[in-house]
Formats: C-alpha cells, sequence, structure tokens
C-alpha cells in the first residue's frame, strides 16, 4: 500500500531521526466528490499531493462503437447520454455535425430555437456545475438555490419535449416539435429573472473570504499551457484565451445576435468560476434577442431523404410512406462519402464529432472528441503540489461528466 | 459527603443528562428545519406531525443498524473512541449554571475544567480517525489534531480576559460578575476569538475540516457505522452545546436577564440563539482548508487574544 521511497529527515540535517513515507490514497470511484466514477490515485505527502493519477473508464459504454452498428437517425438518443448534465447540446452539436455531413440546411426558425434550448442547456449545467462546485467547497446553500432554478429550465424542457434530462429534441434537419407562443412568454419571464437569481448566488460567495482563499491562485494553469493541453470551453477562457467555437466557427444564429467572449485572466479555480458566471449574463442576452427576433416558419429541413416525414404524410402520401420505411429500418442510403470533424461549443468546451461515412446508413466510424476527457487528462498538473482540499476544488472548476469522459 | 447527598447528586445528573439527551436528538431536528428553510426547502415532514417524530426514528434506526467493525481495526481504541466524545461532552455539563445556585458541581476552576475537557473530546476524533487504520478517517484524525493545536491556545487566551474581569474561574462568579454589563461588551475581542474558536472546537462549518464530507467522504467516522457513529454524532451536538452554554455564561451574562421570565428559561434562549447561530452559518459559508485554519489561529487569533489578555490587564490595574 505504501510507497517504498522513503525520506529520512536525518539526510537534511543530519540530527532528527524521524522516517516519513509517502501514502498512496485510492480517491474514488465512489467518491462523494469526484462527480461521478472518477477515480484518482494520489501519492500524499502530508496533505501535499505529490502525485496524481486520473484512471478513467468506469463509465465507458462503448458508444463510439454502438453508433458504427445504428444509424444516423438511431445514434441521437446516444449522445444524451455522453453529457447527460447538458443533454440538449450534445444532441445539438451531433444533429449539427450529420447535418454537415448530409448537407442539409435547417430553417432559420429552427436556428434561433436551437440557439435558445443550447443557451438554456448551458445555463442548466452551469447551474449544476455551481452547485456541486459551491457544494465540494462546503458552501451548501449555493447548492439548493441553484437547484431552485435549474428545475425551472428542466420544466421548460419538460413542456418542450416531455422529457427533462435526456431530451432527445433536436432532430437530424430540425426539432421534434415547435415551441409556442406560451411558452417562449415563460421562457422571457425565467429569463427576465434569472440575473437577479445570479446575484443571489454571488451574495453567497463571490466576495466570501473563504471562498476566494479556497479558489484564488488555486490549480493555476498558464494560456499557453491551457492551449497545449488541449482545453477548451471555460476552462480555456479562465486563463485567458478569448476562444469559443460559438464565435470561431459559428453555427446557429451565434453570429446574428450580439454577444461576447468571457475570459479571466489568471487562470485560477476563481476565474474559472468567474468566467461561467459571466456567461450567465451572456446567455442570457442570447436567449432575448433570439426571442425578439425568432421568425416564423417550418422547423422541419426539405430533405426527404434524411428527415423523417410528419405522421400525417406517412398515412396518406405514397412518397412519404417509402422514405419512412427506408430511413427508419436502413437510415439514410444517400449519405455523402468522407470524412467530417464538427465542433460545437458544449457548456464544458469543444465537443467534437468526427464522422467516417462509407455512404451507407451507418458511420463507418464516429469519434467523439469530449472536452472531459482532455480537461481530466490535464487534472495532475493542476493539482500538484496542492493539498487534498484543492483537489476537490480543482476538479470542481473543470466542470467534468464522466459520462462524456468514458462514452 | 453522606449518602444521600450522593443519591441526590446522582439524580440530579440523571436528569440533567436524559434532557440534554432529548434536545441532543432535538437539536438535530432543529438544525435540519432551520437549514431547510434556509433554503428554500421543508426539512423533515413525514415522521410525525411537521417530522416532529424523525428525531426517535433516526435514534431507532442508529440502535438497531448493524455495528461494523473493519477486521484491520485497532479494535479497543475503536470500541473506546466515540465513548471518550460522549463523556467529554456529557462530563461538562456538570458545571454549567442553569439557574442561580444550580450547577451539578459548582468547581472553583470551572473554565480549566471545561477547557480540559474539550481538548480530551479531541482524542475520540484523533484515536477514532487513528483505530479505524482507514486513510481518509486517518487523514481526518490528523486534521484534528492539526486543528486543536491552533484553535485551542486562542481560545484559552481568549477566556484569560473574562478570568481578569471577573477575578474568578468559578461560573456562576462569572454570571454574577455581569450583573449589568455582559461581558460580550467589554470584552469584543475575546469574544470573537472564543465564538471562532468554539466554532473550530466542536468541528462545525466552516471549521468542519476533519469530518469534511466531500473531502474526506467522512473523515473520522468514514468507518463508523450504527450506534457508535450516533455516538460520535451526539458527541457533537452535545459539545455544541456545552460550548453555547459556555459562551453564553462567559459573554452573554448566563441566566440573567429582566424578571419577567425565570432565569433557567433565559439560559436556554440564550443557548438556543447561539445554536442558531450554528446552523445559520453552516447554511452560509464554505469550508476553511486545514492550513488555512493554523494559519489564522496563529497568525491572527493568538495576537488578538494576547493584545486583549495585556489590553485588559492593563485597564484592570489602572
Amino acid at each position: 500500500m505504501e510507497n517504498d521511497k522513503t525520506v529520512t529527515d536525518s539526510q537534511l540535517n543530519g540530527t532528527a531521526r524521524i522516517a516519513t513515507k509517502e501514502m498512496t490514497l485510492n480517491m474514488g470511484p465512489q467518491h462523494p466528490a469526484t462527480h461521478g466514477v472518477l477515480r484518482l490515485v494520489l501519492d500524499l505527502d502530508g496533505e501535499t499531493i505529490t502525485k496524481c493519477t486520473p484512471y478513467v473508464g468506469y463509465l465507458h459504454r462503448g458508444v463510439e462503437k454502438l453508433a458504427e452498428n445504428r444509424n444516423y437517425l438511431q445514434i441521437l438518443p446516444l449522445t444524451d447520454r455522453l453529457d447527460y448534465i447538458s443533454s440538449m447540446s450534445n444532441n445539438l452539436g451531433y444533429c449539427y455535425a450529420v447535418e454537415n455531413l448530409f448537407g442539409i440546411k435547417v430553417p432559420e426558425r429552427t436556428e434561433y430555437i436551437r440557439t435558445i434550448v443550447g443557451e438554456m442547456s448551458r445555463i442548466a449545467n452551469h447551474l449544476l456545475w455551481l452547485a456541486t462546485h459551491a457544494l465540494d467547497i462546503g458552501a451548501m446553500t449555493v447548492f439548493l438555490y441553484c437547484f431552485r432554478e435549474r428545475e425551472m429550465i428542466l420544466d421548460l424542457f419538460e413542456r418542450l419535449c416531455g422529457a427533462r434530462l435526456t431530451v432527445t429534441y433536436p432532430r437530424i434537419g430540425g426539432l421534434k416539435n415547435d415551441v409556442d407562443e406560451q411558452w417562449l412568454k415563460d421562457l422571457k419571464v425565467f429569463i427576465d429573472d434569472f440575473p437577479g437569481k445570479v446575484k443571489q448566488y454571488e451574495t453567497l460567495i463571490n466576495k466570501n473570504r473563504i471562498w476566494l482563499r479556497r479558489t484564488k491562485g488555486i490549480g493555476v494553469i498558464s494560456a499557453e499551457e491551457a492551449i497545449n493541453w488541449g482545453m477548451s470551453g471555460p476552462v480555456l477562457r479562465g486563463s485567458g484565451v478569448p476562444y469559443d467555437v460559438r464565435k470561431v466557427m459559428s453555427y446557429g444564429v451565434y453570429d446574428k445576435v450580439d454577444w461576447k467572449i468571457c475570459t479571466g485572466k489568471n487562470g485560477d479555480v476563481y476565474d474559472r468560476y468567474r468566467v461561467r458566471m459571466d456567461e450567465f449574463h451572456q446567455s442570457v442576452s442570447i436567449i432575448k434577442q433570439c426571442i425578439d427576433q425568432i421568425p416564423e416558419g417550418p422547423i422541419m429541413a426539405d430533405a426527404p431523404k434524411f428527415t423523417l416525414p410528419s405522421k400525417d404524410k406517412v398515412l396518406t402520401d405514397m412518397e412519404h410512406l417509402i422514405h419512412h420505411f427506408v430511413l427508419i429500418t436502413k437510415g439514410p442510403q444517400t449519405a455523402p462519402e468522407g470524412e467530417l470533424y464538427f465542433a460545437t461549443e458544449v457548456p464544458k468546451g469543444e465537443l467534437g464529432f468526427y464522422f467516417v461515412s462509407d455512404g451507407s446508413g451507418k458511420p463507418y466510424r464516429m469519434r467523439v472528441r469530449s472536452p472531459s476527457f482532455v480537461h481530466v487528462s490535464a487534472l495532475p498538473k493542476l493539482c500538484e503540489g496542492e493539498l487534498v482540499a484543492d483537489i476537490i476544488a480543482n476538479i470542481g472548476s473543470i466542470d467534468i461528466v464522466l459520462g462524456e469522459c468514458d462514452r | 459527603m453522606s449518602a444521600a447527598e450522593m443519591i441526590g447528586i446522582f439524580i440530579e445528573t440523571l436528569i440533567v443528562v436524559s434532557i440534554l439527551m432529548l434536545h441532543v436528538s432535538y437539536v438535530v431536528y432543529f438544525e435540519r428545519k432551520v437549514i431547510g428553510h434556509m433554503q428554500c426547502r421543508m426539512g423533515p415532514m413525514r415522521v410525525g406531525w411537521h417530522g416532529l417524530l424523525q428525531p426517535i426514528a433516526d435514534a431507532i434506526k442508529l440502535f438497531f443498524k448493524e455495528d461494523i467493525i473493519p477486521s484491520q481495526a485497532d479494535k479497543p481504541i475503536f470500541y473506546v473512541a466515540p465513548l471518550i466524545g460522549v463523556l467529554a461532552a456529557l462530563g461538562s455539563v456538570a458545571v454549567i449554571p442553569m439557574w442561580e445556585g444550580f450547577s451539578i458541581a459548582n468547581l472553583n476552576i470551572g473554565i480549566l475544567y471545561i477547557l480540559a475537557l474539550s481538548s480530551v473530546g479531541s482524542y475520540a476524533v484523533i484515536l477514532g480517525g487513528w483505530a479505524s487504520n482507514s486513510k481518509y478517517s486517518f487523514l481526518g484524525g490528523l486534521r484534528s489534531a492539526a486543528q486543536v493545536i491552533s484553535y485551542e491556545i486562542a481560545m484559552g487566551l481568549s477566556l484569560v480576559g473574562v478570568m481578569l474581569m471577573s477575578g474568578s474561574a468559578n461560573l456562576s462568579d462569572i454570571v454574577h460578575a455581569q450583573a449589568g454589563h455582559w461581558f460580550i461588551f467589554t470584552q469584543p475581542v475575546a469574544f470573537f476569538v472564543f465564538v471562532i474558536a468554539i466554532f473550530a472546537e466542536t468541528n462545525r462549518v466552516p471549521f468542519d475540516m476533519p469530518e469534511a464530507e466531500t473531502e474526506l467522504v467522512a473523515g473520522y467516522a468514514t468507518e463508523y457505522s450504527g450506534i457508535r457513529f450516533g455516538l460520535f454524532f451526539m458527541a457533537e451536538y452535545a459539545g455544541m452545546f456545552v460550548m453555547s452554554a459556555f459562551a453564553v455564561t462567559c459573554f452573554l451574562g448566563g441566566w440573567s436577564g429582566p424578571a419577567f421570565l425565570p432565569g433557567f428559561v433565559w439560559f436556554i434562549l440564550k443557548v438556543y440563539a447561539f445554536i442558531f447561530l450554528y446552523f445559520w452559518i453552516r447554511a452560509t459559508l464554505p469550508r476553511y482548508r486545514y492550513d488555512q485554519l493554523m494559519g489564522l489561529g496563529w497568525k491572527l487569533f493568538i495576537p488578538l487574544a494576547l493584545a486583549n489578555v495585556v489590553f485588559t490587564a492593563l485597564m484592570k490595574i489602572l
């Protein structure tokens, strides 16, 4: 159990004879604060971490392999289970990637609705992140305040598509349901109310001395190192790199609304916290503009070879019945051959889907570039030399979900 | 001491301890309700009217749970550790004056006695953590040891001011000395240091590092189950009662108060106000890191308390 590496103080000053030994602590896979089934093997000198080795794979379900045996329409529910905290964003990332592969252009109304639900998902995700991050550091009340607001977003999701957590709301080429006026009104009420709630969380921790001492200067990573480690999302922006897939490779209607990239300076836990808190306001602003600008129109793309026809057409029209039958049984038959990588900005960072298509209804290979996996790999860099208590703050600040990390 | 007196003291002790035990179970209920409402929840609602029977259900559950002892544990110490905690906490109650002329033992060194027993209480945590032979427990126990050496000196020093002001270490005398001017007003610095020290003493947020469930699973109590865990729990809440009563006695005038309520009621009200403060803080603050608490103790509280002692002594001479 214990390491054999023994350091004697006598080697240091020649008098004291107290031998010290490093302790190996196996943290996880069952642990209250490793956000799922992350396992960390820590070498401790006292409570100082000398070496941290993350082990992943406890939640591996073979999503990428499963995808090779399913047609493009059937893969969609699997993407819910990647990052189950923000399943909406994962669905969107997958749909955008497949639409790019097929060359489908979705209607404008759909783009607006997708942007709205994507940002709602970002708010919900950041709420859960803040809740658990604060709870890890010991601020219990923030946890329940955040869940109060997250509940409202989940209720809105439920009204939209009947599911709260694993939504499967977007479809390839469009959406499951259209939004109605009342839903948009209720969303507006929530959105108008929300910045006040953010202020409430901030009164509890933003200037709290204990919070500052637990987060400032902890888990520092410089901009250059963050880029080298392949970090993305709020973690990268916390180090001061203004990189956001929504701006760099815009999708949805992010280029039609006015918003800015939030960045930090020092790259510590506190700056990553601040970046996400600022993103609440940006998301609110994006949703507000989308609600004001949203046009009328269809929600499904006109691409009968790739998108499921509506039920009444299937029941009355021969062509649509055939399309429906082929799509359901075999998947899209006219997929172009080739490779494609498409990334979207999910709340946790850059989520990329890489497809190798052989022209059949199933992807020959689907690879998911998940931000959590990349961030877990940088964990040793963040927390070596710090204390056990800091590793908790660090895990919280990189906002990982093991479903996405292990896939 | 005659046999009759002995029996009298025994009965007194029995009554006080049983009331305290009932209090301990209901203060948990009180905590869950208070924090629940602070967090937009209801707290316990299912067992009895507004969950009033919840503590009894909890106690029954703990009593009948399997008592698991890790095979690698140091068994005698593992058995004894929770008992040390409970006994230290209950023992401290003996010297606390609850109303005019009543305390089970009117010691003339009441302050020292409570300080000594509270230090013994932290042995429960250290030994429990050590004996479990689990790494999380071990770290919890070590943190407790680190914690003890950082707050206890400041705590003792803050009470020196009180002793200087009252000229006695007897808790009843201290209450009498506060007639008209509670020491919270004449010794605010000491009160400040003392309150923070007792939060550390009772392992409560923001100084719950030995337990720190998000870091060390449950710290020193990780390997304890059933009633042994329950005993640690009892020790913590009895400790909170003792420390609140201690603070009330030393700084808030003990049982004294306007005459329309009896002294005992004032005493209980003040103690509960203090316990409410514990809950309030728990619902508000994050957790310190243990090295930060040590820094706080050595670099801030000990100098503050020392300065307070010097200042008080000078005022006393002049």
